[in-house]
Parts: C-alpha cells; structure tokens; sequence
C-alpha cells in the first residue's frame, strides 16, 4: 500500500468514527500535537474529534536527504478522540486492520510511553505501540495541556506515517518508498530535504532568526492580551520554529535553551488560559451541539 | 459449604514496572479485608497480566461466625431510680442495643456497678459483604495515575471490565462506567471474549484463551522455551533477571524466537550492541559457549508460534536500523580528537549556579592534584591522574552516549584508547564512575580510584552548597550513594587521608571559585555531618554497636580506616576487666574538662605534687600518643592513655578542683582540658556504655 492510500485508508476509518477531516495547518511545527486542532481544542469541556497528515519539521534530524531513516520533515497521521471512547484501543487496532496489517500475523504490544511536552506545559500518559519490535504509533491520554487539566480526557493518536509505510511497503530506505504509484518520497523529497539542511546547518542568519524569535514573541504577548487567541498561538508556533532552527545549528547554549523553552512554555500557558477563557465566553459552542445530536 | 470467590479487573495495558507491586498489593489488601470483614477462607490466589489484575479466594465461608458482646451501659446508681425502678437511661440503653430491661445485669467495674446486656450478633451473608470489596481494587496505589474519558477516577490505566464471581453468582458493583459481569477477555488476539461459568475455573478457562494469567507460570514457560533453544542452537542465551522479569510481565502468552544481524555490526563494542538489544528492544543477547558475542538475538512474543518468521524478519529490521545508527556513532565518535570534544564541554551546563561542564572538570582536576599531593603519589602517578581528570567527562559529548546515557565511562574507555591514551588513564575513566550503584563495583586501580573520589566530592559539595541536600526519600543526584562510595574507596585503598580536611579543601575551592551561595561556616558543618552520618551507617554495618560509633566519630571521621579499628578496639576493651580504672579515670577529666575553655597551663599555680605528677605523665606520653595514634597504632595509644590512669586518681582524691582561689581553679581545669582534648582524638569515651560496669 502506497502512502497515499495509507492516508486515504486512515481518513475513511476515522472519518467512520465521527472524526472531522481537517488539513495540515498552515504554519510550521514539530509535531501533529501541536497544531490548534489538538493543542487548543483539547481544552475545555467541548467535545473534539478530529483526524489530519501534518507535515512535521524537526530541523535537528536534518541529513542532506542522505539517511535512510532522518528526515528534516516527516509526516504524522493525527486523530484526537475527546472525550476518550472506551473502545479507542479497539478503533485503533482496526485502523491498522485496515492498513492491512492482520494482528494474528504480527506481535503488537503496548508498550508504557509517557509523552511530555515542557515547551507546550502538555503531558500525558500512554504507550508507544510496537509492531514486531518496532514504534509505529504513540498513543497518548492527554492529562495536562497548557498548564491546564485536561478535561474531558482527550486521547490522542500519532502514526509516524513513513515508519509505518516502510513496514508495510518493507523498504529500507524511507526515500525508496511509493507515495503514489510510480512516485517515491525521494522524488518528492530529496531537493527540499537536502536545501532544508544546508539553510538549518550552513545558510541560516543567525542574527536575523534571535530577532524573529523576539519579534514574534512579542507579538503574541501583545495580541493575547487582546484576546486574540489564534493569531497569538500562530506567533508562538513561530517562535517555536525559530528556535528549533537556532537550536539545530547548535548556537544555543545548555542554559540559554531553558530560558527559551520557558518563554515558549509562558506563552503557551496564557493562551491555554485565554482560550478556555474565550470560549467560556462563547458559552461552548460545540458542547451545546453535542447535546443536541445524543438527544 | 465453603466456595471460591473471584475478582478480576481488566485493564488497558499496565505499565510493566508497575505490575508486581500491584499485585503484593492486592495480596496484602485482600486479605486484611476478609480479616476486617471477618469473613472465614483458607487461601487466596493472584493473577497478572498486562491486561488484568486478578485474586480468588478460596474456601470461603457463607457467612460471618456470630458474636455473643457485652455491651456496658450507665450505671447502676443511674439505671434505678429511687423506686428501684428501670430509668428512661437504662430503658433506651436496652433498647438502643436491641434487648429489654429484662436483659440487664450488673457488673462491677472498678467498684462501680454497670449495666450490662449480653448482645447477640448474628454474622451477616458473605454475599452481602463482598460487593464492599470495590473498595479494595479502587484502593490500590500506583506509582502514576490517570484519568480517562469523563470520569473522576484517577488510576493507573483505564478499567475495561470487572469479574466479581461468589461461586457462579455475580456479585453486583460498579467503578465508574464498568459494572461487573462474570465475562471476561482472553489474548488480544488469539483469544476472544468469554464467560466465566464458576469462579474456581478462571485460570483454565483464559487459559484455553491464550493467557497464562499466572506470572510464575508464564516465566517458567519462558525460561524453558529458552533453554530449548539454547541446546537446539548450541548458544548461551543471556538472561538479565531484570530483564526476564520486564519480558514476562509485557505478555499474556509467551513465544520465544531468535533473529540475526549481520556480522559486520560486530565491530561495534559489545556493551553498545548489548544495551541496544536489551534496553531499546527487551532482547536476549546470545554468546557462543566461549563466551563470543553472536550476530542474533532472541526475543518473547506475545502470542503463538504462527508466522513467527514473519515476527522475527519484522524485529530483525528494526535491529538492524538501530544497530546502523550505533555503527554510525561509533564512527562518527572516531573522528576529531579528544581536545575538540572538550571544547564541546564549554557549552554544556552542568548545573546553572555551579557553570559547565568544563567547569566542573576543570575543579575535579584541581581536587585530583589535592589528593595525589595527600598521598604524596609519584609524579608518573599523579600525572596519569590529573590526565584521568581532564579527559572523564569527554565522552558525554559522543553520540554514542547521547542516544546511550548508561554507557558514559565505558565509551569513555573505548574510545580513550582508540584516540591512543595510556590504558591507566582509560580505564580509569570507565572506574570513576564506581561504584554505579548502592554495593556497586569499586574501582580497582589507584588512579580511577582517586579521581572517583574526587569527581564525588565535587558533586556532593557542589549540591550541598547550592541548597541541594538531600531530604528524605529525595536524592535526584545519588548524593548519599556517592558519598558511601567515597568512603568505601578510602577503606578500601586504606589511605591515610583525613576526611574533614579533604572535605575542607574541596569546599576551600569553592570559596576560591566564588561558588558559596551560602555562609561557609554553615556549609562546612552540614558537608561534615552529612558524612558522618554515611560514615555510621557503615559503622553499624560492619557490627559496630551504636552508641561506639558515637563514640569514635564524636570528633568526625577523620581517617577512615583508623576509626573503624578504633570502633573495633574499643568494642573489645568494654567487655573488659582491666581496662575498667582506665576508663573511669579518663571518664571524670572528660566531665570536668567540659567546665572550661581555658587551656593554659601556668606549673607555677600548681598547689600540691598530684597536680605535678599528673602534668608531667601528661607532657611524658602526649607526643607519643600523638604520634601512634597517627600511625594507627591504636592498643599502643590506649596504653599510653593508660598511664595516666594512676595520676588522675591521685589528682582527684588529694585535689578540690573547684578551689576557692579562681586562678587556681582555672589551672586546674586547663590541665584537665589538655588531657581531654588528648582523649577526644581517640574517642568520647562517656559515650560508650561500660559492659563490664554491669
């Protein structure tokens, strides 16, 4: 099965399960988690079931489009479930049925994995599932995010798609493998792959990537205050991104990279706060529609 | 007749470390509350898996045994009233208890005549008392809790099902959403879902599902398919017990299979291959007979042996992506040389207040050249070690020990001679790590020795003055672990090292460096009792009774070695006879030498000859005492204490040290001082308790 059925595969079975389709979001980040559509709406007691591929960046895995396994940007195939349904294991295990992988001929283990994420003040407790020995999936119950008991419970679930595709497709090499027929990751990938870690590595300006982190910090503390939610946590995405670009190249000393994550952690705690905050306002918009459709 | 009750709680997966305390706990748990609930069995029996925790109770009774109680009411004088009629006290007494004023009968109870009424209570339905029984599965503690869906129950994974089974009845309760039910789950895969019919047959049913509920049986089962394919194969499987135990409790129905890797990863270290299997996979490493690592691994499924070919293809890939980034490491490690790496140091923060890492290799260093000069070490010697120093912490920049933090040191080791440093100096790189664990190995060599010391002491007096001390179960930095190697490395090595100044010389740095974020003089006493109180519990450990381990370490440990033999010495001399005046004596000048401070002597106030006597003995052993005592030579000293036994009682019976005249009395006193401050260096001797006094 090539990736792109892969995603097709997942959207239906998810999409079964009431999840809502969303795209990637459109700023960039290190991982599904961190995309509004779980980080923000994980909060507060409104319902949220949500399934969508996120290009994710890790500039520090950046290999010139040279190892078989790193890459600068992989991709993960995100489902959030709030509240938790008891039979989510079970949805899951079906999810990779349908990806052709049959249990019976494989060993799949839940293996205890909790998933932490100072910079967001998220944590969580679960496992990393194992196929045949290998993580395939982290399957987490949201506990905190934002600083915020997380409640409802939201389970969330991350396939490392090209880990996942290499198993199915057995290739060794994650550029060798079929994003469609006839068209590999490597044709797709390579250039952007390579560039990417020539810019994180060699080109990047590292005066100009200090100055961004601090422009975009303060504009998100200045419009949070507006109560301008969305906008102020795509600032912080930023100065995410800005960071793991300026840690990658190694120019951020040991105690320099705690203060940064402690200004991130800041921001993103104040705008957990303000979101709840906002949609308390609202007065819950999708928990009154919940209600409406179990009636 | 008696029957067998049965609980089983079905969870998602349960942490493995979590599993066998669980269980002990719902051991224990279960049964105090039958003894609670007074409810008669004969036994009971534990079940875990990953997916469930289990207990069955066997032999249990129907019913609880009736009492006969004495219940005590108001008395007499308030139960009759002047008509000797029943009060309204006595009438609701009786009543309240669920009898009549005929019941009552009197008993006195310290002169006082009570009434009382006997009172019958009938045992209540075992299956009335166990749906309480809740009470006890909710009630177990984990480590980390959590909560799920929408539910206010925190616990260590979400609950999926309960059994409660009284014989084949459901005894009906609820936690959460989940109520109880007499089905239950087998294998996630090989099994399906199935009832229990009777509580007694719950072990065969899973069973029949593909799940060992039983650990012990599972581990057996382990541990013999194991030693099946070690004779098939001719290996040596090796089996960590940690590691077996982890295996089992990560299935319900074990599968052992073997794979392989190609030999070119051979060239990597065996300690790199072997952490990487273990720790990262939960493999067993193989050997052949002669002790020769071999390119496969073996592994447990949780499942059968169907398409176990696929499993093992499947688990080699993975190996052999994380062997090809450890051949990759350790490639990578190779180049550049040691000098770059340590550049690296410069940026790494070892604790904020305290700097980098460099930092901190670079004050090791210095207390490493302390000790070498302590010990008057050669120069070849002390050069090894000051190298051995600088270079320790060179590793921690490596990738190898990035992605394996458990091998720092021994990559440090590796890579040292690879790089062509002198094998003193890389071996002792991996010891000064030593021991790594409470009892741990020691280091074997003089250098790693002294440079474990010294990275130790630069630890724990680091965090110590920086407010880290340890408290109670707390001690993130293994504090009290270091220090007890610390100690018994000088026992071990028998230095001649004074503890406290080697501790003051460390903390002298720190006053150098401008690290102190705290008074000094409060720094130097808890860095000297936080050894101390290390130093007694290895005093104890070695038999010495408590109150001479206060004895010997009244005045801090000083040598180690010397102490420890002065425990042992004066551990013979209180059991004996001879040694009884001595002790006396020396005993009255320590409790009067506590009056004063003072201690200049002026010969010219002495009044009588027993003042003179007693200060020229003094004069005559002082120097000699010193210097055995120094030297270890510990029955020698004592004997030169011994000496002034007879003077001191003669300075007591022709002496009133309390003399009217003040001079006199504070030369008196001083004299005293003297002689105790001679006493102390061997031991508060009023702290022992004098056996043969008895």
């Amino acid at each position: 099965m090539n990736i792109q059925d892969m995603i097709l595969t997942l959207q239906k079975h998810w999409s079964n399960q009431g999840c809502l389709l969303m795209q990637a979001y459109d700023v960039e980040k290190g991982a599904g988690t961190m995309s509004p559509m779980t980080l923000l709406r994980s909060l507060g007691p409104e319902p949220w079931n949500v399934a969508y591929v996120e290009p994710s960046r890790r500039p520090a895995d950046g290999r010139y489009g040279q190892n078989p396994n790193r890459l600068y940007q992989h991709h993960q195939f995100q489902v959030i479930m709030k509240p938790s349904p008891d039979n989510i294991q079970e949805l899951y295990l079906d999810s990779l049925k349908a990806l052709g992988i049959d249990p019976d001929q494989h060993d799949i283990r839940f293996v205890e994995d909790n998933w932490e994420n100072p910079t967001l003040g998220a944590a969580g407790l679960g496992w990393e599932v194992w196929l045949d020995g290998m993580e395939i999936t982290q399957f987490t119950y949201f506990q905190q995010i934002g600083g915020l008991e997380a409640r409802p419970v939201s389970a969330e679930i991350t396939y490392g798609l090209e880990r996942l595709a290499s198993y199915i497709q057995d290739k060794e090499n994650v550029f060798e493998l079929e994003w469609t027929n006839g068209v590999t990751v490597g044709d797709i990938f390579t250039q952007p792959e390579y560039e990417h870690s020539v810019y994180t590595f060699e080109e990047s300006d590292d005066e100009m990537l200090f100055d961004l982190f601090t422009t975009y910090e303060k504009e998100a503390k200045r419009i949070m205050e507006k109560g301008l939610v969305f906008p102020a946590y795509d600032y912080v995405l930023k100065c995410s991104h800005t960071f793991n670009l300026l840690d990658a190249k190694g120019i951020i000393s040991v105690t320099e990279r705690t203060g940064y994550i402690g200004r991130v952690r800041n921001l993103a705690r104040s705008i957990a706060k303000t979101y709840v905050e906002e949609r308390e306002r609202l007065g819950f918009p999708m928990l009154n529609k919940e209600d409406a459709s179990h009636e | 007749m008696s029957k067998t009750v049965l609980f089983e709680l079905g969870l998602e997966e349960l942490p493995a470390r979590f599993i066998d305390d669980a269980e002990m706990q719902l051991v224990k748990n279960t049964e105090a509350w039958l003894k609670e609930q007074r409810i008669p069995y004969q036994s009971v029996k534990s079940y875990a898996t990953p997916r469930r925790l289990a207990i069955q109770i066997f032999g249990v009774e129907n019913k609880q045994p009736d009492v006969e109680e004495e219940a005590k009411g108001p008395a007499k004088k308030i139960a009759l009233n002047d008509e000797g009629e029943w009060s309204k006290a006595a009438i609701g007494f009786s009543k309240g208890q669920g009898k009549n004023v005929e019941d009552i009968y009197f008993k006195e109870i310290k002169g006082t005549e009570y009434v009382h009424v006997k009172k019958f209570i009938k045992g209540k339905l075992t299956s009335e008392l166990l749906q309480d029984f809740k009470d006890v599965l909710v009630g177990l503690n984990f480590p980390k809790n959590m909560r799920w869906g929408d539910f206010n129950l925190r616990y260590v994974r979400p609950i999926r099902w309960i059994i409660a089974l009284y014989e084949d009845e459901v005894i009906p309760f609820q936690i959460e959403n989940v109520k109880t039910n007499n089905e239950t789950y087998g294998h996630r895969f090989l099994g399906g879902k199935t009832t229990i019919a009777e509580a007694a047959s719950y072990e065969s049913v899973l069973k029949a599902e593909y799940v060992l509920a039983d650990k012990s049986e599972r581990k057996t089962e382990i541990e013999k398919q194991l030693k099946q394919m070690e004779e098939d194969k001719d290996w040596t499987i090796l089996i960590d017990e940690d590691l077996l135990n982890e295996v089992t409790h990560l299935v319900e129905y074990p599968t052992v299979f073997s794979g392989a890797f190609s030999e070119d990863f051979l060239e990597v270290p065996d300690e790199v291959l072997i952490t990487s299997m273990k720790e990262h996979q939960r493999y067993f490493p193989v050997q052949s007979n002669d002790g020769k690592l071999l390119p496969y691994f073996v592994a447990v499924r949780n499942g059968n042996a169907q398409h176990i070919e696929k499993v093992s293809k499947g688990n080699e890939k993975v190996l052999k992506a994380r062997l090809a980034d450890a051949q990759f490491f350790y490639q990578e490690d190779q180049k550049g040389s040691i000098d770059e790496k340590l550049q690296k140091l410069n940026r790494m923060v070892y604790q904020v207040e305290l700097g980098t890492l460099a930092d901190k290799v670079d004050r090791v260093k210095t207390i490493t050249a302390h000790i070498c000069n302590e010990l008057d070490s050669q120069s070849d010697l002390k050069k090894k070690a000051i190298r051995t120093a600088e270079i320790s912490k060179f590793d921690l920049v490596t990738h190898m020990v990035d992605e394996f933090t458990e091998l720092q040191g021994v990559m440090g080791e590796k890579y040292a001679k690879l790089f062509g440093e002198d094998e003193e100096v890389a071996t002792a790189i991996n010891e000064h790590y030593m021991p790594r664990q409470a009892n741990g190995q020691l280091p074997q060599t003089e250098i790693g020795s002294i440079v474990s010391i010294a990275d130790k002491l630069d630890t724990i007096i680091g965090s110590i003055a920086i407010g880290n001390m340890p408290t109670g179960s707390q001690d993130p930095y293994g504090l009290r672990r270091q220090s007890l190697g610390i100690l018994q490395i000088l026992k071990t090595q028998n230095w001649q090292i004074q503890v406290e100044s080697l501790l003051n010389s460390v903390i002298d740095l720190y006053v150098e460096r401008d690290l102190l974020t705290k008074d000094k003089d409060e720094l130097v006493k808890e860095v000297h009792e936080f050894f101390r109180t290390r130093a007694s519990f290895l005093f104890k450990d070695e038999g010495i009774a408590p109150d001479i381990v206060k004895a010997v370490l009244s005045n801090g440990i000083q040598q180690y070695s010397i102490t420890l033999k002065k425990a042992e010495l004066l551990s013979e001399k209180r059991n004996d006879s001879n040694f009884k005046p001595v002790h006396e004596a020396l005993g009255r000048v320590l409790n009067l030498a506590k009056k004063t401070e003072e201690d200049t002597i002026t010969t010219d106030l002495f009044q009588n000859s027993s003042e003179a006597n007693l200060f020229k003995t003094y004069e005559k052993i002082h120097e000699l005492y010193i210097r055995d005592l120094k030297s270890g030579n510990l029955e020698k000293a004592l004997e030169q204490l011994g000496e002034l036994t007879q003077p001191i009682h003669s300075f007591f019976d022709q002496t009133m040290v309390m003399a009217e005249d003040q001079k006199v009395r504070a030369n008196r006193l001083a004299l005293l001082k003297n002689i105790a401050h001679d006493i102390l260096q061997f031991a508060d001797l009023n702290e022992v308790e004098w056996k043969q006094q008895y």
